[in-house]
């Protein structure tokens, strides 16, 4: 199993969660992993990018073009990292409008089931682990979820989670055997 | 399921390598770490605490007031026969240098690593310098990890070869290994038990110029047979002759770039490939074999030709044969291309990103930094803002910050000004430096005193968020916690400035513009009068990242009002994230999931449109 998996959004957006959450789950399923962050000044806002690499890899960077998921917390992000994606990439966007790519509304969702705004994070990782484009399954996410989440915010994390799931249309619902 | 969670869980970790660097130093018996917070190595520290006690190993974790501190504080640990490490940024190293190059010389007792990080890129450094570089010059061995896993991997051989040697050894990652995180085994720490002791030995610990040639000598035999040590020789992954005479070197994350490049290309086990992990001193007999075994060689490294410049090679391409780019970050992108020339391979076009694209960073919303620039630039349209380094730096957004050079640098520089304009004979202009209270404590303490003495005169205002805000929140000594999180005994910047001989002094709240705004006015006629130096503000408000301070403080319900007019002064001049621009009305609105609600710019409206509201809605009205 080999896959290169992109999160792009704001400094502050909660990308190194998703990251961090991504990575667990590799191992956790036995996987080797690197990733790579963005810290620093960056973070103060500025546009960040995390990479993860699940499989038989050396480098944490992912070349142009060779990304086979996109998890975007910004719209605005996908003029800037789209170019990471194979042509073929799963893209999946925190966004309400409508383009050429796959989106949830993370933070109309967030603020409808009164989870803070920044939780628009896993609500866009349930959605993803919905669609069955990543290298696991939403259980096994769900289970690093609970298991590496700092207590204070687990619920929200896991609720956040399980929103995202459900916005997955029934039809579009991955049911394959969990990773 | 259940099973597969808990795999490994006791012998295997997810590790970044700051943190991977951090188990290291406590799994092999090291008893004192100190560092200075500096991206990409901010994260070491914290972990090397953490780690210490969660494996009860015993161990004093520091955050000194400077490297040139930390690295005296470790040289000392040292001397008593213990394992010390110090941890700084690249350019921290430049503020150590003075101690480092002399213990080269020196040399040490109880192994001592130092771990200085690059920043190839530069992605939040103020120079891409190459740490190794420093190694060779002050003569001391430095290894080059490839990834977290092996950074680990390598603090044990780090600290065998300083014992064995008497020497410092240094451990450079890059930002790409730092800030990578990777599964990696944990092992439990090893007990070295050794009770300090001193051996008294002034021809070594005090040595005068007239012991240093031989000290010289002695180190120069030192590396010398570290270069011939076969466990430090390149790494061969072979080929299988496919390239006859040809061969790629490559160190640190660019080996393992290449090595994923090579696999992609399907070339991995068709050339020769070296993987160098001390570049410095390199393995003689490597060198010596290179000129007789291959006639084209590419050397693969960053950021300078450190392993390049070692190799008598006639046909070494890389960075002086401009076959790899002397400046910047090499990424995958970049080695493919130089893999494709060296080896001519078919070019691939690779898709290429937006040139400038993405938010520039910026102060958050509610920084008490944002209130301190806005005032100072509102009361001093032309004045002259030199400033320093830190999340302040940011200030540049707000046009109050004019330059940037290195730790401490603002204050001195503002005194250069000064006696520039002063002696110019014409109007001085309002001068007003701007540093933040742990660069304060690192470098600006000597600034202000010279400045003082030698009578210059600007405005220097202290932004006091009360931490070390764009590192991860390390605390200042005015914190009074340690890095362990036990109280300290807290220094006061006030107490320091005070003793600097600062004659006009004055602490406020830049939340409030207006009296902040008085104070610098005051400050100003101070610097003017007959009897005037250098004037002092502390801008103290705390950083809202500490969800403690944001909790105790008003916060209201912003909202704009119909009123606005659509100046865009908020968005120029003020620059918060929480107020955006709805290009349909032409009128600002409050980004909700932004602004947190400190209602600063309810004082910077000239329309008077924005409101803070105790309760109810905010957003547009």
């Amino acid at each position: 199993m080999k896959q290169q998996i992109i999160v792009s959004g704001l400094g502050g957006q909660g990308a190194l969660t998703l990251t961090r959450l991504l990575a667990e789950a590799a191992q956790a399923a036995g996987l080797e992993v690197i990733t790579s962050e963005t810290h620093g000044m960056a973070q103060r806002g500025g546009t960040v990018i995390s990479m993860i690499k699940v499989g038989a890899f050396k480098g944490p960077l992912i070349p142009a073009g060779e990304a086979d998921v996109g998890l975007f917390l910004h719209r605005d992000n996908l003029a800037v990292h789209r170019f990471y994606l194979k042509p073929a990439g799963a893209v999946f966007i925190n966004s309400s409008t409508p383009g050429d790519y796959d989106k949830v509304d993370g933070r109309g969702l967030a603020q409808q089931q009164g989870l803070p705004l920044v939780a628009a994070n896993l609500i866009l990782l349930g959605y993803a682990a919905g669609k069955g484009r990543l290298f696991c399954g939403p259980e096994l996410m769900e289970q690093v979820i609970t298991e590496k989440t700092p207590a204070r915010f687990r619920e929200a994390n896991l609720k956040a989670f399980r929103i995202g799931l459900d916005a997955v249309a029934a039809r579009d619902r991955w049911t394959g055997e969990p990773t | 399921m259940k099973a597969q969670t808990s795999k490994n869980i006791d012998t295997q970790r997810l590790l970044m390598g700051n943190e991977a660097l951090a188990r290291g130093l406590v799994e092999n018996g090291c008893t004192l770490a100190a560092s200075y917070p500096g991206t990409p190595a901010s994260e070491i520290l914290a972990a090397v605490a953490a780690f210490a006690q969660e494996t009860g190993a015993p161990l004093h974790a520091e955050w000194s007031v400077n490297e040139k501190v930390a690295y005296e504080v470790a040289l000392g640990h040292s001397y008593t026969g213990g394992r010390a490490a110090v941890a700084m940024k690249q350019v921290g190293l430049n503020v150590a240098s003075d101690p480092f190059l002399r213990s080269a010389y020196l040399g040490v007792k109880g192994g001592l690593l130092v771990i200085a990080a690059d920043d190839p890129g530069p992605h939040s450094s103020q120079t891409e310098q190459d740490s190794r570089f420093f190694a060779l010059f002050a003569k001391v061995p430095v290894f080059d990890p490839s990834s977290p896993r092996e950074a680990k991997d390598m603090v044990g051989q780090a600290y065998e070869l300083s014992e064995k040697y008497e020497l410092p050894v240094m451990l450079r990652p890059t930002t790409r290994v730092c800030h990578a995180r990777q599964n990696v085994p944990l092992y439990p720490p090893r007990k070295l038990d050794r009770p300090p002791h001193f051996d008294k030995n002034p021809s070594r610990w005090c040595a005068t110029p007239q012991f240093l040639t031989a000290l010289h000598r002695l180190l120069n035999d030192k590396i010398d047979q570290i270069a011939r040590l076969k466990e430090f020789a390149p790494l061969l992954t072979a080929g299988d002759g496919s390239f006859p005479g040809t061969c790629v070197i490559a160190s640190g994350v660019a080996f393992a770039h290449t090595w994923d490049l090579l696999a992609d290309l399907g070339l991995l086990g068709q050339i020769d490939y070296y993987q160098v992990t001390l570049p410095y001193p390199l393995h003689q007999d490597f060198v010596r074999r290179l000129s007789l075994d291959y006639s084209r060689v590419l050397v693969i490294e960053e950021t300078y030709p450190v392993i390049e410049m070692q190799l008598a090679h006639h046909h070494v391409q890389g960075k002086r044969s401009k076959a790899v780019p002397g400046a910047g970050e090499l990424t995958p992108e970049v080695i493919r291309t130089i893999l494709e020339r060296f080896l001519n391979l078919p070019h691939k076009h690779a898709p290429v990103g937006l040139a400038g694209g993405g938010t520039r960073p910026t102060l958050c919303a509610g920084c008490g930094h944002r209130a301190a620039f806005y005032a100072i630039r509102q009361t001093f349209p032309d004045g002259i803002f030199p400033s320093d380094i830190g999340c302040y730096t940011l200030g540049l957004n707000l046009n109050a910050v004019d330059t940037v050079h290195c730790m401490g640098a603002g204050i001195s520089q503002a005194a250069g000004f000064y006696h520039a304009y002063a002696a110019g004979g014409g109007e001085v202009p309002a001068i007003v430096a701007t540093i933040g209270d742990s660069t304060f404590f690192h470098a600006g303490v000597p600034g202000l005193i010279n400045a003082v003495f030698n009578k210059a005169r600007f405005i220097l205002v202290i932004l006091d968020n009360a931490t070390t805000a764009m590192t991860g929140h390390q605390p200042t000594p005015e914190k009074g916690l340690t890095a362990t999180g036990e109280p300290g005994r807290p220094v006061l910047i006030a107490d320091l400035v005070k003793a600097c001989g600062v004659r006009f002094f004055q602490e406020c709240d830049p939340y409030d513009l207006a009296t902040f705004m008085a104070l610098l006015q005051e400050a100003h006629q101070y610097c003017r009068r007959a009897d005037g130096g250098v004037a002092v503000l502390i801008a103290r408000h705390p950083c809202l990242l500490d969800r403690e301070a944001w909790r105790s403080q008003a916060s209201y319900a912003m909202a704009v009002t119909e009123n606005c007019i659509g100046c865009r002064h908020c968005l120029d001049d003020f620059e918060c994230p929480g107020l955006i621009f709805d290009e349909v009305t032409d009128q600002v609105d409050i980004d909700p999931g932004r602004c947190v609600g400190c209602g600063v710019c309810v004082q910077v409206c000239p329309a008077g449109a924005i409101e803070a509201r105790e309760k109810g809605v905010g957003g547009r009205l």
